[in-house]
C-alpha cells in the first residue's frame, strides 16, 4: 500500500506491505534510526516518537495507520546540529547510561514540556512511565528534565 | 518484529466496517491496537483482515445528556476520557483511566477496545459492571444494547458477535464509585482489582478472579468483604498470585473500593 508520511519536516512516499510497524518504516525504509527497538512488545518506549502531535509508541502502530501524518522523531529535534534546550540538560545531568533509552526518554520529556511547560515532580515522572531504562539511571533522567521545567 | 501477512482495510462509515467484517470470517476490528498489535506479534492472534476503526468520527466522543448520562464512542481514548469536562460527571471514568499503563498506551488504548478485548486483567470490564454501563452493538441489520453485566462472556469474549462492532457505551450519573487494584508495578497490570458503586446498596465488580468480572453485592461497604468471601470465588494460580492469595485481595479490594465509594 502506498503511504505517505511527512518526518521532521519531509515527505516520504513509500510502498509499504500491511503488516510493517511504524518503527520498522521509520528505521529500515526511511534510514530514520534514532527511533530504537527495545523490547518490541509495547512496554519499553524506545520507540516512542509523536504523530500528529500525540505521543506513542511506534512498534505499536502499522506504518499504513500513519499514512497522511506528520510525524516527529528524536532526529527533529535539534536544528543545524544545535541540542533542544531539552537534550543539553541530558548531557548536563549525565542522563543517559548506555543511551539505548533515550531517544524514547527525549521524545516522552518533549511531549510534556509542550503539553505542560510547568509540571510537576510526580507529572514529570508519570510523564516518563512508559519509558524504561534498563540501566535504571532514573533521578538524572528525571532530573534533566525537571531542569527545564519552567 | 514482522506480523504475519494481513490485509488492511480502513472504512470510511461503520457500515462500510460492518460490511468488512461480517464478510470476512478472519476480520478483526482495530481499535487502538495496544493489545491487538502485541498479541499479533506473539501470533497469539492472526487475522486474515484488520478493519482499522481509526477515522471512524461516528465512534469517537463523549456526550453528557441532560440527566448525566453519558454517551461514550467505543474509539475514545484513555487519554480523552481522562481530559473530558464531560467525562467528569462520573468522575471515576478518568481516574480509572489514568492509571491504565502510561501516557502512549492512553493516547492510543479505546474504552472499547478495552472492553471488547476482555482481558480478565483489564481495568474496564469489572468498572463497566459496577457502574451499571448499557453496551450498543451495531450488527448489519439492527443494533441492541447489552447491560455490561451480559456483555462479558469469557476470556476474550463477549456478547460482540463476528460481523458486529460495538458502538458506544452508556453511563447513568453518579459520583460514589471507587476503585482499587493490586498490580506489577505502579499502574501496571492487575493481579487482582475491584470497582464499587453504591446507589443505596453497594455493588462491587471484581477482576482478575475469574473469566469474567463477577458482581458481588452487599447492604453497606462494611458487610462487602464477607459477601466476596461468602461469594466462594475460585480465582486462577499464576506467577504473580495463588488462588488463596487472590481470593484474600479480592476482599481486601473489594472493602477498599467500598469505602472509597461510600466516602464520596
Amino acid at each position: 500500500m502506498d503511504v505517505t508520511v511527512t518526518v521532521n519536516g519531509t515527505t516520504y512516499e513509500r510502498d509499504v506491505e500491511p503488516r510493517k510497524l511504524l518503527i520498522h518504516l521509520l528505521r529500515d525504509d526511511l534510514d530514520l534510526t534514532g527511533s530504537h527497538i527495545g523490547c518490541d512488545t509495547g512496554n519499553c518506549g524506545a520507540c516512542s516518537v509523536i504523530v500528529d502531535g500525540v505521543l506513542v509508541k511506534s512498534c505499536m502502530l502499522l506504518a499504513v495507520q500513519a499514512d497522511g501524518a506528520s510525524i516527529e522523531t528524536v532526529e527533529g529535534l535539534s536544528e543545524d546540529g544545535e541540542l533542544t534546550r531539552l537534550q543539553q540538560a541530558f548531557n548536563e545531568h549525565h542522563a543517559l547510561q548506555c543511551g539505548y533509552c533515550t531517544p524514547g526518554m527525549l521524545m516522552s520529556a518533549t511531549a510534556l514540556l509542550r503539553e505542560k511547560p510547568s509540571p510537576s515532580d510526580d507529572e514529570i515522572k508519570k510523564a516518563l512511565q512508559g519509558n524504561i531504562c534498563r540501566c535504571t539511571g532514573y533521578w538524572n533522567i528525571f532530573e534533566a528534565v525537571k531542569s527545564v521545567a519552567k | 518484529m514482522l506480523l504475519r501477512e494481513v490485509e488492511y482495510a480502513k472504512p470510511g462509515s461503520v457500515a462500510h466496517a460492518l460490511e468488512l467484517l461480517a464478510a470476512n470470517d478472519g476480520a478483526r476490528a482495530l481499535a487502538g491496537g495496544q493489545t491487538l498489535i502485541n498479541v499479533m506479534k506473539a501470533r497469539a492472534a492472526s487475522p486474515d483482515m484488520l478493519v482499522d476503526l481509526n477515522g471512524l468520527e461516528e465512534l469517537r466522543g463523549i456526550e453528557l445528556a441532560g440527566d448525566g448520562t453519558l454517551t461514550i464512542g467505543a474509539m475514545t481514548t484513555y487519554t480523552e476520557l481522562v481530559q473530558s469536562a464531560e467525562a467528569k460527571a462520573r468522575p471515576i471514568l478518568g481516574e480509572v483511566c489514568a492509571t491504565i499503563a502510561d501516557v502512549q498506551v492512553r493516547n492510543r488504548g479505546t474504552i472499547g477496545g478495552n472492553v471488547c478485548s476482555n482481558d480478565p486483567t483489564n481495568h474496564l470490564p469489572p468498572l463497566m459492571v459496577a457502574v451499571g454501563a448499557r453496551m450498543t452493538i451495531a450488527g448489519a441489520n439492527r443494533e441492541r444494547e447489552v447491560p455490561a453485566e451480559e456483555f462479558f462472556l469469557g476470556v476474550y469474549l463477549t456478547a460482540v458477535g463476528q460481523g458486529e462492532l460495538l458502538t458506544r457505551i452508556s453511563i447513568p450519573a453518579g459520583k460514589k464509585d471507587g476503585f482499587a487494584a493490586v498490580t506489577l508495578g505502579a499502574d501496571g497490570t492487575c493481579i487482582c482489582n475491584a470497582a464499587a458503586s453504591v446507589n443505596g446498596a453497594v455493588r462491587v465488580a471484581l477482576g482478575c478472579v475469574d473469566a469474567v468480572p463477577v458482581l458481588v453485592t452487599a447492604d453497606s461497604a462494611g458487610g462487602i468483604a464477607d459477601a466476596v468471601r461468602a461469594a466462594n470465588l475460585m480465582p486462577p494460580s499464576d506467577v504473580h498470585a495463588s488462588s488463596e492469595y487472590r481470593t484474600h485481595l479480592a476482599a481486601v479490594l473489594a472493602r477498599r473500593a467500598a469505602e472509597e465509594a461510600a466516602a464520596r
